[in-house]
């Protein structure tokens, strides 16, 4: 894609001495508003997601400080993807600073620092490779100007490394030259630095959250506390749709430690002075909820049906349609995904402050902004009043990009007077999950006499992931019609073929279904591979040399092609059995990185064992390969754990199960005992990693299954799909 | 009521009102250790593990008057930034965190493992290490589990050298 390079001006750049922090200089942007007509070209299957930053306060995105040191204020959230430290790098090789002297912190929404979207869509790195290097350049080279204006030299008579700027004999620091400088001239943006100079980007730098995350050290939302904090617990309803009427309090009240009873129109929450006494207390609440129906499972599974709800063609080449509907030898085939749960570590909640008309909350989130909006709207406060102070995330998958507790909580707080913590129980956490949504699959293709593919058709229904979401730009829904998160990975991959066709079905469920990694990724990635492979097997040919035969000529197609010729050397692919072991193959493209994995697969004592996993992933340039091969182990690992186990069921008008066991997550003993990574570097920039390499897994397990016992697994979560054939 | 623990070598004397109060709220608030971290508060991830008397424990599901007397090792009193316990040293060096929130219990839990079975194979990791990773870090903490085996032996033999 070409994209017009659009630089920082020198209008658009922000200095600001001290701010009461510990800066000495501190440099932003008024930078990146994009049209939305061009954020709805974008927000498509091929192409990032634009980065927009806030155009109504000066951005601040570094400090200098007297010791030397740069404090990078991240507009985007570290959830373990390794962001802070990629973009640490990134900074670093611009600004000339090492990465000790580098100091990342979440930018609180007050510094103005504010990402408009969220931190999600594996996008932060590519949205920010150019914007950030640009920055990060004319901060030094304003630097430079000054000392070299401060000792009468030229700029070209400058070296400079770690921090510190040299000429002859004369040396200084970058806060030497700050220390001394109110009017500093602003150049137009230098010329990026060569690839090849980069002493950071590129190399396995430890991460520079590392060592916090090994000693412990209270870095999370959870972790958060404020002087004179109160606990506060919040009544969920177990219910899908409950709609809260009132409580009964007079028992919890007189628990130990209960300090006030905090009725709202929409919920009842006891503040007690510890968490477990505001948690005891609150059993003792008794609610009254108003639904409209017990939902089941089985009225779930009828509204997803390709068929219902709402179709949009999301692809169409050739006259496939027509095809398929002239021909007698269809081949078709029906897949299907499960209800699935988040299940990240850390529960969501909140601490907050809320003083006459201004609001602090400290919150593990990945929509700063969002969450900034809906605590001044609850309040009935100023925007600018609201300040949000993210921290790291015990884990984000999507999980995050709506916390609409964090208004609750202020709510709360103003109520009390007081501070106060507030966290979600592991079991509310579990049914009040935006869920990844269930998804029903219809394949269909004629195949050509030589064997290869004349034309084929996906058919996917699936709940809702962005339509509606408070993160979609709102014109995108009824431009759009569809659900982009619901088809991603939807289309299909393999432009060789002359006719093809994707066609995605929305439905609205009674529960909340959202952004889960990768968004549909997993599971169309799983009805499509997974046909892929049941083609080849028809047509009798070797399923990797089926695919390659079937790819465009341009460069898409040749990276695909590329990470797929490359895994199948590296895994040594073969389509037979050997000692009661198998290989299956699956591909994905997902946002321009293709990836594909084999992985090596028995049966022991009936249970699906994933012995080693090959994945070969082209995300463009690589800034950190240790921490990229980290995402793909865990992406790889998380994707086997939905594929294999994970599934929630609705009982009753109830999610369940509620706890980690009975929702059954892959655990040491089912991670793969080998994890073979290789990164391919086909583009001129860093593209997505965090979520592709989850793309091919279950179709790549499932397609092992079946050449190993003859059963083709067609529904997830596929252990149980394996038992259920087998009686 | 009042009771007696020893947190990382620490005397502390708590005043609490209900004994059924589990540890880790105990540890995280009273004592402000926040390291310790909460998943599910009912046995099932192992977020919360410590060591009692050298024993990994799930504190979410340990009520506090079980503690009284014990040696209560948490996360901020396995090892120091000078003195990585082998486990954090071992982590550091296979560079295992992703989001981190689960692994103090996953570092406890293995120093646990090393107290009982200093050099423990992947099928006996397999058995102990129950926790739960959501991001999914397994394949890096096996190594380092194993990693973390190695230095202790070493550190072992050092020790013996030194004496
Ligand atoms: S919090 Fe104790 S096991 Fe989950
Ligand atoms: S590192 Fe995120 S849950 Fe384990």
């Amino acid at each position: 894609m070409s994209k017009e390079k659009k630089k920082i001006s020198r209008r658009q750049f922000v200095v600001r001495t001290a701010l009461g922090g510990t800066g000495l200089l501190v440099v932003g942007a008024f930078v990146f508003k994009r049209p939305i007509r061009r954020a709805l070209a974008e927000y498509a299957d091929t192409v990032e997601l634009f980065y927009t930053g806030s155009t109504d306060d000066p951005l601040i995105w570094f400090e200098l400080t007297s010791e030397n040191n740069v404090v990078f204020h991240c507009p985007k959230v570290e959830m373990g993807q390794g962001v802070f430290t990629g973009l640490a790098q990134i900074a670093a090789d611009e600004l000339e600073v090492s990465m000790e002297q580098i100091q990342v912190v979440h930018a609180a929404s007050a510094s103005g620092n504010l990402d408009l979207l969220s931190t999600g869509g594996s996008t932060s790195i590519s949205s920010l490779w150019e914007p950030l290097r640009e920055l990060a350049a004319t901060m030094r080279e304003m630097i430079k100007i000054a000392a070299a204006e401060s000792w009468g030299v030229d700029v070209s008579e400058l070296s400079v490394s770690n921090g510190i700027i040299a000429a002859g004999v004369n040396k200084t620091t970058y806060a030497e030259v700050a220390e001394g400088i109110t009017d500093w001239t602003i150049p137009s943006t230098p010329e990026l630095k060569p690839m090849a100079s980069y002493k950071f980007i590129g190399r396995p730098v430890p991460r520079v959250d590392l060592i916090p995350k090994v000693y412990g050290t209270p870095i999370f939302g959870m972790d958060a506390q404020m002087p004179d904090m109160l606990y506060g617990a919040i009544v969920r309803s177990s219910k899908i749709g409950a709609k809260f009427i009132d409580a009964d309090t007079s028992e919890a009240e007189v628990m130990p430690g209960v300090v006030q009873i905090v009725k709202e129109k929409d919920f009842v929450a006891v503040v007690a002075k510890s968490m477990y006494q505001a948690e005891v207390a609150k059993r003792m609440i008794k609610a009254t909820w108003e639904t409209d129906k017990d939902w089941n499972t089985e009225d779930i599974e009828a509204m997803i049906r390709v068929g219902e709800g709402h179709p949009v063609e999301i692809q169409k080449e050739g006259r496939a349609e027509r095809i398929l509907e002239g021909s007698d030898n269809i081949i078709s085939a029906e897949y299907f995904s499960p209800i699935g749960a988040h299940a990240q570590l850390e529960p969501n909640g909140a601490v907050a402050h809320v003083e006459g008309d201004k609001a602090t909350v400290i919150i593990s989130t990945q929509v700063v902004k969002i969450t900034r909006d809906e605590v001044a709207k609850r309040l009935g406060i100023k925007k600018k009043n609201v300040n949000i102070i993210p921290t790291y995330l015990g884990g984000g998958f999507g999980r995050r990009l709506h916390t609409p507790h964090a208004a609750e909580i202020a709510a709360i707080s103003k109520a009390v007077g007081k501070p106060v913590k507030c966290f979600y129980d592991r079991i509310e956490e579990f049914q009040n999950d935006t869920f990844r949504p269930p998804t029903h699959h219809l394949l269909k293709a004629v195949l050509k006499e030589n064997g290869l593919i004349e034309a084929l058709e996906h058919n996917v229904s699936s709940g809702d992931v962005s339509y509606g979401s408070a993160i979609t730009p709102p014109l995108v829904n009824p431009i759009m019609g569809s659900d982009l998160g619901a088809w991603r990975g939807g289309m299909i991959q393999y432009r060789g073929i002359p006719n093809y066709r994707a066609v995605s079905w929305r439905v609205k469920l009674p529960f909340a279904t959202s952004w889960w990694r990768g968004l549909g990724l997993m599971a169309n990635t799983f009805a499509i591979e997974s046909f892929m492979d049941e083609l080849a097997w028809i047509a009798e040919k070797n399923p990797v040399e089926f695919r390659l035969q079937q790819i465009q000529d341009n460069k898409r197609g040749h990276r695909l092609k590329e990470v797929i010729m490359v895994a199948a050397e590296k895994a040594k692919y073969t389509d037979t059995v050997t000692n009661g072991k198998a290989m299956g193959f699956a591909a994905s493209t997902d946002v321009n990185t293709p990836c594909a994995q084999i992985v090596e697969v028995s049966i022991e004592e009936g249970q699906i064992k994933v012995h080693k996993v090959s994945c070969v992933m082209d995300p463009g340039i690589v800034i950190n390969p240790n921490q990229v091969e980290a995402q793909c182990e865990g992406a790889i690992t998380m994707g086997l754990s939905a594929a294999l186990y994970e599934k929630m069921y609705v009982e009753k008008g109830e999610l369940q199960p509620v706890l980690y066991g009975p929702y059954r997550m892959a655990l040491m003993k089912d991670a793969p005992r080998i994890i073979d990574v290789t990164l391919l570097e086909h583009d001129t920039k860093p593209g997505a990693v965090g979520e592709p390499p989850l793309g091919p897994i279950g179709a790549a397990i499932a397609n092992a299954v079946f050449r190993l016992t003859g059963k083709r697994l067609r529904r997830m979560p596929l252990q149980e799909e394996l038992e259920s054939l087998e009686v | 009521m009042s009771i007696n623990l020893s947190v990382n070598n620490q005397p502390y004397s708590i005043d609490i009102e209900d004994e059924q109060t589990p540890l880790l709220w105990v540890i995280r608030d009273l004592l402000n250790l926040k390291g310790t971290k909460y998943g599910c508060g009912l046995s099932s991830c192992g977020s919360c593990t410590i060591l009692v008397d050298g024993e990994a424990i799930r504190s979410c599901s340990f009520p506090v008057s079980y503690a009284a007397g014990k040696n209560i090792i948490t996360i901020e009193g396995l090892g120091s930034l000078e003195k990585p316990h082998p486990v954090q040293q071992a982590w550091i060096e296979e560079i295992v965190p992703q989001c981190g929130y689960c692994q103090p219990g996953f570092i406890m839990a293995t120093a646990g493992l090393l107290i009982k079975n200093p050099t423990p194979t992947d099928e006996q990791i397999d058995e102990e290490i129950t926790n739960v990773c959501r991001c999914a870090t397994y394949y890096r903490m096996r190594k380092a589990i194993h990693r973390a085996a190695e230095i202790g032996l070493e550190q072992n033999k050092e020790g013996q050298l030194d004496e």
